[in-house]
């Protein structure tokens, strides 16, 4: 009787044991496959920044530190919805890259952003903010909006009017 | 024809003026210009000018916030530029451009604190009215203006970033603002008088 009464509590604790394994890895995993964050520096960033298919595509500069841009990211999303043939809506990043796990990733999963969202980590901006745009002085939020014929750089914030409005032009 | 050619010139002078007006900030002062002085309120409560500063021979006028986290990566080193630069004729003038009502942690009040947790040795000045950013064209904080004290008065010698590694001071390679502070104090030509870096866009 005493050996089932050891055997029980060895039982009790190792199914235990098991289980919380087994829960802290469906976590782990759950993390990972809900939020990848791609990471590029400018070289890695400029194959979004062109086209040769017929998509335009619309690329926002921001950071969750940023005010205006988050203000302006749900005009974002609502285009990319609105608009997922034609539109491509491509969310950049600029968050330093020690607040990609406590901030950037967070942010993505917590308001559940559809756009895809990449990150630029390369601090020379000096040398590629105007290659983004020779207009460009630096401040965010910035959007370029392009397909293979032309380009729109926008050192601004929008609403939803007049996001739509520009990337209508583009759709002609 | 002789038209068509005038107006095809005028139209090319026109873009290739525009071109120019458009590089760096699209408005406010460019490398050259004589810049403004103003009269603001400081935190100590005092008000500061460019013109209090007789023996100065120019300005390294920041404008600058609490809020953004660029601007809070630079105060170290803003506050070593005073350090550096104050004796020899150069000192730091930050300015606060946001709208206080839009961000609460820009208030003269958490100036104050801020400017005593850091320690600032230099005035760290309120734009009260939001007058003087648009005048000088920053767009964003951090963003620098050198000036130099000439017959004229005050010229832009110098617009853009504090360095090239807004994330680690310890890895920075070019210094924009030192050197160029450097190049004006040998009376040498300044390599890089425009640069550009990402920052927080000014609340209005």
């Amino acid at each position: 009787m005493k050996y089932v009464w050891i055997l029980g509590v060895m039982l009790f604790f190792s199914c235990k044991d098991a289980s919380e394994k087994e829960q802290l890895a469906v976590e782990k995993q759950s993390l990972e496959t809900e939020i990848s964050l791609e990471v590029y520096d400018f070289e890695g960033l400029q194959k979004f920044l062109n086209t040769t298919n017929d998509k335009t595509y619309v690329v926002n500069f921001w950071a969750t530190w940023c005010a205006p841009c988050v203000k302006e990211l749900p005009h974002f999303e609502k285009l990319n919805k609105n608009y997922s043939e034609a539109v491509e809506v491509i969310l950049v990043s600029l968050d330093f890259p020690n607040k990609y796990e406590t901030k950037l990733k967070p942010y993505i999963k917590n308001k559940n952003l559809q756009s895809k969202v990449i990150a630029l980590n390369d601090v020379d901006s000096n040398t590629w903010i105007p290659k983004v745009d020779e207009s460009w002085t630096g401040a965010i939020p910035a959007t370029v909006i392009f397909n293979k014929n032309e380009r729109k750089f926008y050192e601004k914030s929008f609403n939803y009017d007049e996001l739509e409005t520009e990337v209508k032009q583009f759709l002609k | 024809m002789k038209n068509t050619l005038k107006t095809l010139f005028a139209l090319i002078t026109i873009v290739v003026m525009s071109s120019f007006v458009n590089f760096g900030a699209g408005h406010g002062y460019h490398v050259g210009d004589i810049a403004t002085d103003f009269k603001l309120d400081n935190i100590d409560g005092k008000k500061v000018s460019l013109s209090d500063y007789e023996s100065a021979k120019g300005f390294i006028v920041v404008f600058t916030c609490n809020t953004c986290p660029y601007a809070v990566a630079y105060e170290d080193r803003i506050e070593a530029l005073n350090k550096k630069y104050a004796d020899l004729g150069y000192p730091v003038i930050a300015i606060m451009p946001n709208n206080t009502e839009v961000k609460p942690g820009d208030s003269m009040d958490a100036m104050r604190a801020r400017a005593k947790a850091k320690g600032f040795t230099f005035p760290y000045l309120m734009d009260e009215g939001q007058k003087i950013y648009p005048q000088y064209g920053a767009t964003k904080t951090p963003h620098v203006y050198i000036l130099q004290k000439t017959k004229k008065g005050n010229q832009v010698k110098y617009i853009g970033a504090i360095d090239d590694n807004y994330q680690d001071a310890s890895a920075v390679t070019k210094k924009y603002v030192e050197d160029a502070v450097d190049a004006l104090l040998s009376g040498k030509e300044i390599k890089e008088t425009q640069t550009r870096a990402i920052g927080c866009s000014i609340k209005v």
